[in-house]
């Protein structure tokens, strides 16, 4: 590998989060661009191509070193490592609410809901998934919610728009359904 | 998630709670009962994120087609479901129990006027269980990601929140007593302060007020205390001004905090 790769290989390694583009240009300062994102591919098949544990994963607007996923079971068996919880279905609807919708208020969570959220925002919030991101003009200024980078992290999202358009899913709305 | 397996949750929570009455009697040997959920109101149901999900499901195992909802019959197996699921006590199934009744209702009116103008009651929520339909699909998408996500380990290795951690420190002994040696040197020598006590002239200092509220009712700070004055003169002057406001021979006042002190020649207490 090019010295390049291995200072990129290095850096990664000693970060827990993905690190962004820009922070991988701060380590090798005379490194164009494109030189990194030609040495990030190098990287990413040297691990692909030579057979490693680990691979080279592009996440929440950065690159990150994860282990491959069948050896997940044997880390966990030994307990070197845990998985992070699953969350519950109410918080993922909320989650996704708010992905597509940000920045939203509760009251507009809970119109699509149909449930109070009240709780499940704080824990979301308290999870670091979503933040206040501003108030809305109108009565009581209520807040807004919009997702993070930790968001982005944990569902393996390079950016918002790698999920699907409203349009593009299965059920798109109709303007209004047909009168009978 | 089928409705067996919901009623078995159910019941079994039920039991659990009945054990947890029975706590104040002694138990031999027996595991600590699992804490539960207030019961009487479950509404949290693993099985349904809320009422529009279960109408939803209804709609799915009913087989009807969501935009020609047959809504007589969906309410009532949408009220019998919160029944049996015990969510009848639940404001939010409740409430749209209650919007399938209106709906109902609505649709048994007779149409007035031409078929253009008539406006589908059902439409409002037939827009809202696609939202939330389209909303569900986003659900499936995250959950599979999240999950693809949680299967993949990064470094455990994370900074405190705003901090790097220290260095571990790399001291031979040598370098150790050159930093304690130094430590003492730059010490050795205290400096002793010599603290001389000056007398303060509080007598002058009346002397002095009286002498300027004799020919005129009025003085400020400013005029009694030089610029340059020494902290000695200062406190004599303050000393000095404080005793004759006592004794009654002169009045202070500052009219707003910070402004200069006004010394006014008190008549009364002169005469007194």
């Amino acid at each position: 590998m090019i010295p390049l790769a291995k200072l990129l290989e290095a850096a990664l390694f000693a970060s827990a989060r993905p690190i962004p583009a820009d922070e991988l240009s701060a380590l090798a300062p005379d490194a164009s661009p494109a030189e990194i994102a030609s040495a990030l591919d190098t990287l990413r098949e040297h691990y692909d191509v030579d057979g490693h544990g680990v691979e080279l994963a592009e996440i929440g607007g950065g690159w990150q070193i994860l282990t491959r996923a069948e050896y997940t079971e044997a880390i966990e068996r030994a307990q070197l490592a845990a998985r992070p919880q699953r969350l519950s279905a109410a918080a993922l609807e909320t989650l996704a609410i708010i992905a597509y919708r940000q920045p939203i208020g509760r009251t507009e969570v809970e119109e699509i809901r149909g449930v109070a959220v009240g709780s499940i925002l704080k824990s979301l919030q308290e999870r670091a998934l979503i933040d206040v991101v501003g108030r809305a003009e109108g009565l009581g200024r209520p807040l807004l919610y919009g997702t993070t980078s930790l968001f982005l992290e944990q569902f393996a999202l390079r950016h918002l728009e790698e999920l699907p358009r409203a349009d593009e899913l299965a059920i798109a709305l109709r303007p209004s359904p047909q009168p009978l | 998630m089928s409705m067996e397996t919901t009623l078995e949750e159910t019941s079994s929570a039920d039991s659990a709670a009945a054990g947890v009455d029975e706590s104040e009697v002694p138990r031999v040997a027996e595991p600590e009962p699992e804490p539960v959920a207030p019961v009487g109101f479950l509404v949290d149901l693993p099985a349904f994120a809320g009422p529009l999900d279960l109408l939803l499901s209804l709609i799915r195992d009913e087989k009807v087609d969501i935009y020609d909802i047959p809504i007589a019959r969906i309410a009532k197996q949408f009220l019998l479901r919160i029944r049996v699921l015990q969510l009848n006590d639940a404001a939010e199934y409740l409430e749209l129990a209650a919007r399938l009744l209106r709906i109902k209702a609505q649709m048994l009116l007779p149409r007035h006027g031409e078929a253009e103008t008539w406006e589908d009651p059902r439409a409002e929520l037939v827009r809202r269980l696609l939202e939330y339909q389209q909303m569900r699909e986003v659900v499936d998408i995250l959950e599979r990601r999240g999950d693809e996500r949680r299967s993949r380990f990064a470094r455990a290795y994370l900074p405190e929140a705003g901090e790097m951690a220290l260095a571990p420190l790399a001291l031979s002994l040598g370098e150790l007593l050159t930093a304690v040696d130094r430590i003492l040197r730059v010490t050795k020598e205290p400096t002793v302060h010599t603290v001389v006590a000056r007398t303060l002239d509080v007598a002058g200092a009346i002397s002095m007020v009286r002498r300027l509220i004799a020919t005129r009712r009025n003085a400020r700070w400013g005029e009694l205390v030089a610029r340059d004055a020494e902290p000695w003169q200062i406190l004599s002057m303050l000393l000095a001004l404080l005793e004759l406001a006592k004794q009654g021979e002169l009045r202070l006042a500052q009219p707003r905090p910070f402004a200069s002190v006004e010394i006014e020649h008190d008549s009364t207490g002169e005469v007194a």
